[in-house]
């Protein structure tokens, strides 16, 4: 019991950024609000006025940032399954173990590591 | 039979007939469930439907002679609207001489190699999409009728464990978004339970009529998959496990979709 949840705790967060270094908030904001690039718009919904079409397959991104610590964030951007073995949120920092990638995006993962820490910036402001 | 073994038959039996036995036969939707009011009205209408374009074309593609054995269709087969009256209600459908299934524009195409002697029409042009919307059209408002036997199983088994995989860089499979999440929407658009019952459709995106296969590499393309080459295997095997996943739903082609 108590190793389970160790474990469980363990894969909840990553406390540590992945560069070192603290993301921009306006640049992960931008990411967020990208159809193309982040595509969290296709499940979530979020404060994003000027985006008609978001999704509604996942929580609304409003107030995140009060739900949860940005290490909690970081891990849900890396690898959700982590948290959630059945999600269908995509692992934004994993680039193995995938099937029949498409050859423009084999070997690579969603965004970068500097990207995610843009994103996991801006969504810990969304209080 | 023993006992067991029948009652283990039964089951499977039951188990098959409920379809993948994610979404009940109650709360089947086609697409059209889903679409707004006037895209709906534009599908209802002959005179609004753009898909009814190619059907026309397909019809005078019918009975115009072709290729070295300057026949036409008609001259073998008739009136459509008797001779393929609920053909592609059953598509895919077994080959012998391929020893696999294929779909109704192989099917098509056979005719059009072997019969008129004509070289094949290339997937997605407009001549091979106008005699498919021709011929299908024939099954309008006619029930999905695949027939599953020892031959075309494995392939069915294929194609829904195609459908249940997860791929692509998204590590997405079908399923979830067409059995698991078919009510909600990704960016604003509606997900739908991916029933064929409508191809080649019209779909406004498009701005013009394409098949079900154009429909599959989209999805596939969307979750950052590896697609397949129009006429691949893995597509047609995919194409049967939809029509059969859609058994007993009207056929609606040519429809309209978002
Ligand atoms: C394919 C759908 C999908 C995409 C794309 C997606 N997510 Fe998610 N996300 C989910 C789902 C569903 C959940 C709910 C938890 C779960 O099921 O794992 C979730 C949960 C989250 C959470 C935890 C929030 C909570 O309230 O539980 C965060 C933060 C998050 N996503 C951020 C993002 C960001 C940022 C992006 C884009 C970079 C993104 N997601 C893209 C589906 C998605
Ligand atoms: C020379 C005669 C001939 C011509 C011309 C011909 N077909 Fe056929 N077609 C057949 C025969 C015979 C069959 C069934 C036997 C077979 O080929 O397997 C058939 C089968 C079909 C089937 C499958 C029917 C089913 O019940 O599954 C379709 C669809 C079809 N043809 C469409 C066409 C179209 C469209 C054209 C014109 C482009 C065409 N055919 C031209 C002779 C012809
Ligand atoms: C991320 C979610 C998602 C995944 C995964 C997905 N699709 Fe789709 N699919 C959609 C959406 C959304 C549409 C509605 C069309 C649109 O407006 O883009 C659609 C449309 C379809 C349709 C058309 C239904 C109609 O009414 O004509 C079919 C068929 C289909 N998908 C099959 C598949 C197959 C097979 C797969 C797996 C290879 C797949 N989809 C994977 C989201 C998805």
């Amino acid at each position: 019991m108590s190793l389970l949840a160790g474990n469980a705790f363990a894969a909840d967060s990553i406390p540590a950024s992945l560069t070192g270094a603290k993301g921009d908030p306006a640049r992960g904001r931008a990411i967020v609000a990208n159809r193309q690039v982040g595509l969290c718009l296709l499940c979530h919904s979020g404060p994003f006025p000027e985006e008609r079409f978001q999704g509604n397959l996942a929580p609304d991104l409003t107030s995140v940032g009060a739900r949860y610590s940005e290490g909690q964030i970081r891990q849900r951007m890396v690898d959700s399954r982590k948290v959630n073995p059945q999600t269908i949120m995509p692992a934004y920092y994993e680039s193995e173990g995938f099937v029949r990638v498409a050859p423009a995006y084999r070997g690579k993962t969603i965004l970068s590591a500097e990207q995610i820490e843009d994103v996991v910036a801006y969504l810990a402001t969304l209080r | 039979m023993s006992l067991r073994t029948a009652l283990l038959f039964a089951a499977s039996l039951l188990c098959a007939r409920a379809g993948a036995g994610e979404i009940p036969p109650s709360e089947r939707r086609s697409g059209y469930d889903l679409m707004s009011r006037e895209t709906r009205a534009m599908q209802d209408d002959d005179a609004t439907n753009p898909g009814m374009l190619w059907v026309l074309d397909g019809e005078t593609l019918w009975n115009r002679k072709a290729g070295a054995a300057d026949r036409a269709c008609s001259d073998c087969h008739g009136d459509a609207r008797e001779s393929m009256k609920a053909v592609a209600a059953r598509y895919p459908a077994f080959d012998a001489a391929l020893g696999r299934p294929v779909n109704l524009e192989q099917r098509i195409n056979m005719c059009r190699s072997k019969r008129q002697k004509a070289p094949p029409l290339a997937f997605e042009s407009r001549e091979l999409l106008a005699l498919a919307a021709y011929v299908a059209r024939q099954s309008r408002g006619l029930p999905i009728n695949i027939t599953i036997d020892a031959r075309t199983r494995p392939f069915l088994e294929a194609g829904r464990e195609a459908f249940f995989r997860r791929q692509g860089q998204l590590n997405l499979a079908c399923a979830q978004c067409h059995d698991d999440h078919w009510s909600g929407k990704l960016a604003g658009s509606p997900i739908t339970q991916a029933h064929p019952t409508g191809y080649p459709l019209y779909r406004l995106e498009w701005q013009g009529l394409g098949s079900l296969e154009r429909r599959l590499r989209g999805c596939l393309t969307g979750v950052r998959a590896e697609s397949y080459p129009y006429g691949a295997p893995e597509l047609v095997n995919l194409e049967l496990y939809l029509m059969w996943r859609a058994n007993g739903m009207r056929m609606e082609t040519p429809a309209v979709r978002p």
